[in-house]
């Protein structure tokens, strides 16, 4: 009876825990691409300033960097359906809504941008100056060897 | 710009590239100078951006420069008063003589522009390199610009709008006008959708290019023959002029 009593109290302890968990972490869809090089706590908590001051830049002064673009997020934390087709923010499974409906914070940005990558490799396609901190460099090193 | 700010600026970027690494234990304050530079691919406030058209060989028939501007940046016209225009073609009509001219109008991006006066959040702008723009993330949709502008150049989304071209994002309750193809340029296309179409179908009545360069074609062209900015007597000194009107 006694052994009885300690294996109903861990299946419950088991059950409620994995409950718990369920319940306070978001199941956080996996991206594709090279991992946040400051991490995803950061990223966690600085995000939308980060995209906030890349808006800015963008906008008003053409600055143009790929890598903290909307379309960048987007295209690497895509979440694709079934039929592997990407979802768009209408879906709950969309990567920004996991996190923002669970915290209940409206999100806008997609009703003004695509929620899904309009073409597979459109940023590098638009933007051919992915090597620019590369070339600064080169330049550099160049003018100095002159 | 302290070089300490210049860190804080470029820190993203350095610190996503090894490269970049390794040479700042070479030299760390010039080595950033160089990359922040490399990597500040802005507006150039050195360059004004413009068009010439010639009406002369703008046909009547054709629109094809207002169905690639609707292509590239995914309006669509479906005929309804509320359809946004970002370019549309006009017909002027000479009454004494019966003359017709089809042109097509967009954007003027003007010098001094009406639309920015008017702005009461800043939404509105003159980017440096003379493009005039809506900043749409602060755009409260009041229309202000709209009623501002001599040449009808903008128009309000009314509808929601889905499947935006990533490069052009556009939605509900904001106002939109022509971009002269910012996306573009700012990836050193040098030309816009619309210029491209003309050229296409063969009509080449549009010139593009830096109206500051005295050596571009449309400088060139503009300093050899006779052209006309729309409501000159406003005097906003408009990126957008006419010739054979």
């Amino acid at each position: 009876m006694k052994r009885l009593l300690v294996l109903l109290m861990v299946a419950f302890t088991l059950v409620s825990t994995s409950t718990l968990a369920g319940d306070l972490y978001p199941d956080i869809p996996k991206a594709t691409g090279k991992p946040h090089p400051e991490g995803n706590e950061y990223m966690r908590i600085n995000h939308m300033d980060m995209l906030k001051h890349d808006r800015d830049t963008v906008v008003r002064q053409g600055v143009r960097d790929e890598d903290n673009s909307l379309a960048q997020c987007i295209s690497c934390h895509v979440v694709k359906d079934e039929d592997n087709k990407p979802v768009t923010i209408k879906s709950e499974e969309h990567f920004c809504r996991v996190c923002h409906d669970f915290a209940a914070v409206k999100l806008d940005c997609f009703s003004c941008h695509n929620s899904v990558p309009t073409t597979p490799l459109q940023s590098s396609a638009l933007y051919p100056h992915s090597n620019t901190e590369l070339d600064g460099l080169l330049a550099y090193l160049e003018g100095v060897a002159k | 710009m302290s070089k300490e700010k210049i860190a804080n600026l470029q820190r993203r970027n350095f610190l996503k590239s090894g490269a970049a690494l390794a040479s700042v234990t070479l030299a760390s304050g010039v080595t950033l100078m160089a990359l922040s530079q490399g990597a500040a691919a802005s507006a150039d406030p050195n360059i004004r951006w413009g068009l010439l058209i010639d009406t002369n060989k703008c046909p009547s028939d054709c629109d094809d420069c207002v169905s690639a501007c609707s292509n590239e940046h995914g309006w669509e016209n479906n005929g309804l008063l509320t359809d946004p225009q970002w370019i549309r073609k006009v017909t002027l009509k000479d009454k004494q003589t019966g003359r017709e001219n089809s042109l097509p109008i967009m954007c003027q991006h003007c010098e001094k522009p009406p639309c920015v006066d008017v702005c009461p959040t800043g939404a509105s702008f003159k980017r440096a390199d003379g493009i005039v723009l809506v900043d749409r993330h602060i755009c409260i949709g009041c229309r202000y610009c709209m009623m501002a502008c001599p040449f009808k150049a903008r128009s309000f989304v009314h509808e929601k709008v889905e499947g935006q071209k990533s490069y052009s994002p556009r939605g509900k309750g904001t106002v939109e006008g022509c971009n002269m193809c910012v996306h573009k340029l700012d990836a050193g296309d040098g030309t816009t959708a619309c210029v491209q179409a003309c050229s296409a179908s063969g009509n080449g009545a549009m010139i593009f290019g830096d109206l500051n360069d005295e050596n571009s074609e449309i400088s060139q062209a503009l300093a050899n023959y006779p052209s006309v900015e729309l409501r000159d007597d406003l005097r906003l000194n408009l990126g957008v002029r006419y010739s054979n009107i």
